[in-house]
């Protein structure tokens, strides 16, 4: 119970969630986490290099 | 049975013209083309599994039912399970959208499977809503007293009831994965009929 506990003290939730707020756009910290987190797995899946993919290219 | 007979049963029709269109070395390739060997392809199986681990979790949350899932502590494992894999499910989902909105993915003849996916996202959102409604707590209570405003303006209240967690749970765990499990199965299928969309030709040299 007690490593649940410092878990639920690391991560705060049950307090109110932070929010963002420019003229007409409301979100969220969390759906902005998300949202900056699929960018930056997107991008990371066009220019980091998958293994085996030199290998097979020798092997043609 | 004659040889005639035979050819014009439903079944014999059927069978050839599926074995046909998706023989066995192609719903099952060995291999895959060499432009396939890219971390932007991997995103479209990572929702298929996410989608495994979603229904698995959610025929146990069925099974045991809403004072397990709130009550003891594999329940609430359970429930865990099935929330994070429907986080990494749309996540996932997202990305192979944008994947393949970049690669005009509906090239070749593949329009059907394009659409059978944007169809199966939509879908996906609305059994992701019932499932928010279903909870059986006061997250679920908010989040229908705050939606049936939207869903009472388009007219659609009076059908579908966000206020009724009896019929949003039967959306949640009969109409809707019917829905999403049939057109995956659907997309997954054309996309072995039509094979993995190319990369755009360089044209770099072109000139």
């Amino acid at each position: 119970m007690a490593w649940s506990a410092s878990l639920a003290a690391l991560l705060p939730l049950d307090h109110l969630g932070h929010y963002l707020h420019w003229h007409w756009l409301l979100i969220s910290v969390a759906n902005l986490t998300v949202i900056v987190l699929m960018v930056v797995t997107f991008i990371a899946a066009l220019l980091l290099p998958f293994p085996g993919r030199r290998r097979r290219k020798e092997s043609k | 049975m004659s040889t005639t007979e035979v050819d014009r049963q439903w079944t014999t029709r059927l069978r050839r013209r599926a074995t046909a269109k998706l023989p066995p070395e192609k719903l099952l390739p060995d291999t895959q083309p060499s432009y396939v060997a890219s971390w932007i392809y991997v995103f479209g199986v990572t929702t298929l599994a996410a989608l495994i681990v979603v229904i698995a979790t959610g025929c146990l949350l069925a099974i045991r039912g809403p004072q397990w899932w709130h009550g003891s502590y594999i329940g609430h494992f359970v429930n865990s399970m099935h929330l994070w894999s429907v986080e990494i499910f749309f996540f996932a989902m997202v990305i192979h959208l944008w994947g393949k909105y970049f690669m005009a993915a509906w090239r070749g003849g593949r329009s059907l499977t394009w659409v059978t996916g944007g169809v199966t996202f939509l879908v996906s959102i609305l059994t992701a809503f019932t499932g928010y409604v279903s909870q059986t707590n006061f997250d679920a209570q908010w989040i229908s007293t705050q939606a049936k405003d939207g869903i009472n303006a388009t007219g659609g209240g009076a059908y579908f009831n966000v206020l009724n967690l009896g019929q949003m749970l039967m959306w949640h765990i009969v109409l809707l994965p019917i829905a999403a499990v049939v057109l995956t199965a659907l997309h997954v299928l054309l996309v072995r009929v039509k094979g993995v969309v190319p990369p755009f030709a360089d044209t770099s040299d072109a000139s």
